[in-house]
């Protein structure tokens, strides 16, 4: 059963700004549903006694001591942008007012 | 619009729903080791504070900040949520400027903390739970700033300018479950929720929380119902407003406009909408995305946080006394009335009475002069009761003068014009402008024996057993030494004078 059609592929690409081609399209809706599918046979295997993976690591609190280090030089920052003034980033408003 | 909030609240329920963000105060941010603006931290200028993981370089990898989950049990424990025994961060996945990874590590499924409440205390001392639904964190975002579209600095076009110093600053968002049956006292219950927010967040010492500086944030949702048993009408968020003022209007003006909506036969739209200060209105921004397309997944750079339950009692056992757990004790040790400490609270004169009482003032000395003739003062130059240029300590060593008797209360306003006025403190006052009550009995009798030579009618029928005329003489002694004497003192010096 086909679960990724064209319009969820448009749908996704539209919400990851991927441009694609309706060749790419109608490809990728093949090759995720694949995966999809592949997944979900994971799923049938995995019982109720297995719990959701999100990390192959068994660790946990990995935390970092509250001590401030060195920060990054900002010229050589802001030369990595296409543009800055005023030592902030400059960018194309893409929304309006929202901020 | 022509509905008011008045006439509104006449015709529909209001449920209220709120988000309060709290920039964390840790010294770093949350998942690298720059330093905090929130923390402490002044930056020399934009994006002084940034490393590879605040500017979401690729390859750059985040680490937590244990402090910031600390801060965030705290902040869960106070507000009486359980905390996960298992939790992770999740990426919340959208496009703009002021996120360079394209996403913000926030929780999602699995908050940190969860249902609690909170007991809020109105004005006139009516108590609303507000029931949390949950506590999360997350990273703040960059600051955009907009530049207007007619300069044409850039290209031609209107653009924005973005700083990353506040990228990454911890924060901790409580979330509150639908708030119902608080009908037309719905703009004051918002409004006093995040206060008693604000003043939790302090006493945790978890954040400055300065809603001025944004360490404070709230994001209110309003929804109308025709009745209480109506289902949950079509909500607008309304975003950032930051002031507690501000909450209150936004309330009102979201209550009017959806009840003119609704009176007009339309729908409310579900979006999200900007506060404008200077109005008092609030307008619509971008129409709110459903949380499925920001495609939150589990974030594969952070293992899961488990606080184990010896660390969240530890945690639980460091708690300070909380705000309302201490305005019961003070109220209890100073035995104000309820309207009496309810006044005191409002006027945000607690911590100004508490240190002058442990400046050695009695609590009814203490609110006598915060309240009385410094409130006055401050009503005067229109400026807060903190801000005099009076400490507590120096009102306890006023009283201290009154107390020891060197001071009358009238000659202790004087010396507290000298204390505003920059003269010092009140000892140095006192001295200064030669104050003190005259207690050598000296120099008083020469002013009474001057003052019945200079009266000597009077003097004759005083001393003839009319005591009518005292008052007279005991006035003219009082006046010629600028009130410094005891009255008392003087009434019993000049009997003796007449009959001696």
């Amino acid at each position: 059963m086909s679960t990724i059609d064209s319009a969820e592929v448009v749908r996704l690409a539209g919400l990851a700004r991927i441009d694609l081609t309706e060749d790419e399209v109608t490809r990728l809706a093949g090759e995720l549903d694949v995966i999809v599918q592949a997944v979900a046979t994971v799923s049938e295997v995995a019982g109720p006694g297995v719990p959701a993976t999100s990390h192959p690591i068994p660790l946990t609190n990995v935390f970092r001591d509250d001590v401030p280090g060195e920060t990054l030089d900002r010229d050589e920052v802001l030369s990595q942008a296409p543009e800055a003034e005023d030592g902030k980033f400059a960018v194309p408003q893409i929304l309006g007012e929202d901020a | 619009m022509t509905v008011t909030f008045e006439d509104a609240i006449t015709r529909y329920d209001p449920v209220l729903g709120i988000e309060v963000h709290v920039e964390l105060g840790t010294r770093t941010k949350m998942f690298d080791d720059a330093p905090s603006p929130a923390g402490g931290t002044e930056p020399e200028g934009a994006n002084e504070l940034v490393t590879p993981v605040s500017l979401g370089l690729p390859g750059a990898l985040p680490v937590v900040n244990g402090a910031a989950v600390e801060h965030a049990i705290r902040i869960g424990l106070a507000l009486g949520c359980q905390i996960a025994e298992t939790c992770r961060f999740a990426r919340k996945n959208y496009f703009y400027p002021d996120i360079p990874k394209n996403f913000q590590t926030s929780q999602y499924d699995e908050p940190i903390a969860f249902d609690g409440h909170l007991d809020v205390e109105l004005s006139d001392g009516t108590v609303v739970r507000v029931e949390i639904e949950r506590a999360h964190m997350e990273e703040d975002a960059g600051k955009n700033t907009h530049v207007g579209g007619a300069d044409g600095r850039i290209h031609g076009a209107s653009h924005s300018l973005v700083d990353y110093n506040r990228a990454g600053v911890p924060l901790v968002e409580i979330v509150t479950k639908p708030i119902t049956g608080v009908g037309e006292r719905a703009p004051e219950v918002a409004r006093a929720y995040v206060q008693t927010l604000r003043d939790i967040f302090r006493a945790l010492g978890v954040s400055e929380a300065r809603m001025e500086r944004g360490n404070v944030r709230a994001d209110i949702n309003v929804s109308l119902r025709p009745s209480p048993d109506a289902p949950l009408g079509t909500r607008t968020e309304t975003k950032n407003v930051n002031s507690f003022r501000s909450i209150e209007r936004a309330v009102r003006f979201e209550v009017a406009r959806q009840a003119e909506v609704l009176d007009g036969g339309g729908t409310v739209v579900q979006e999200t909408r900007h506060f404008h200060e200077d109005t008092g209105t609030t307008s619509p921004g971008r129409v709110k995305s459903d949380a499925e397309d920001y495609r939150y997944f589990p974030e594969p750079d952070l293992v899961p946080i488990a606080p184990s339950r010896e660390w969240v009692e530890e945690i639980r056992a460091s708690l300070p006394e909380l705000p309302a757990a201490r305005r019961r004790r003070l109220q209890a040790e100073w035995g104000y009335a309820d309207a009496e400490m309810r006044d005191v609270v409002n006027a945000g004169a607690l911590d100004l009475i508490e240190a002058t009482v442990a400046a050695g003032a009695s609590p009814a000395a203490a609110r006598k002069w915060w309240m009385g003739e410094l409130a006055r003062t401050a009503k005067a130059q229109e400026v807060a009761l903190e801000e005099l240029p009076v400490t507590p300590a120096a009102i306890g060593e006023l009283q201290a003068l009154v107390d020891s008797g060197r001071i009358n209360d009238k000659l202790a306003r004087q010396v507290l014009e000298g204390v505003l006025a920059g003269e010092g403190s009140p000892e140095e006052v006192v001295t200064a402008r030669g104050l003190e009550i005259v207690s050598d009995d000296g120099p008083l009798l020469e002013v009474i024996d001057a003052t019945l030579a200079a009266q000597p009618d009077i003097a004759e029928k005083i001393r003839g057993g009319n005591l009518g005329p005292m008052g007279v003489i005991i006035g003219a002694v009082m006046k010629a030494t600028r009130g410094q004497a005891d009255a008392g003192r003087v009434r019993e010096l000049v009997m003796e004078r007449v009959q001696g």
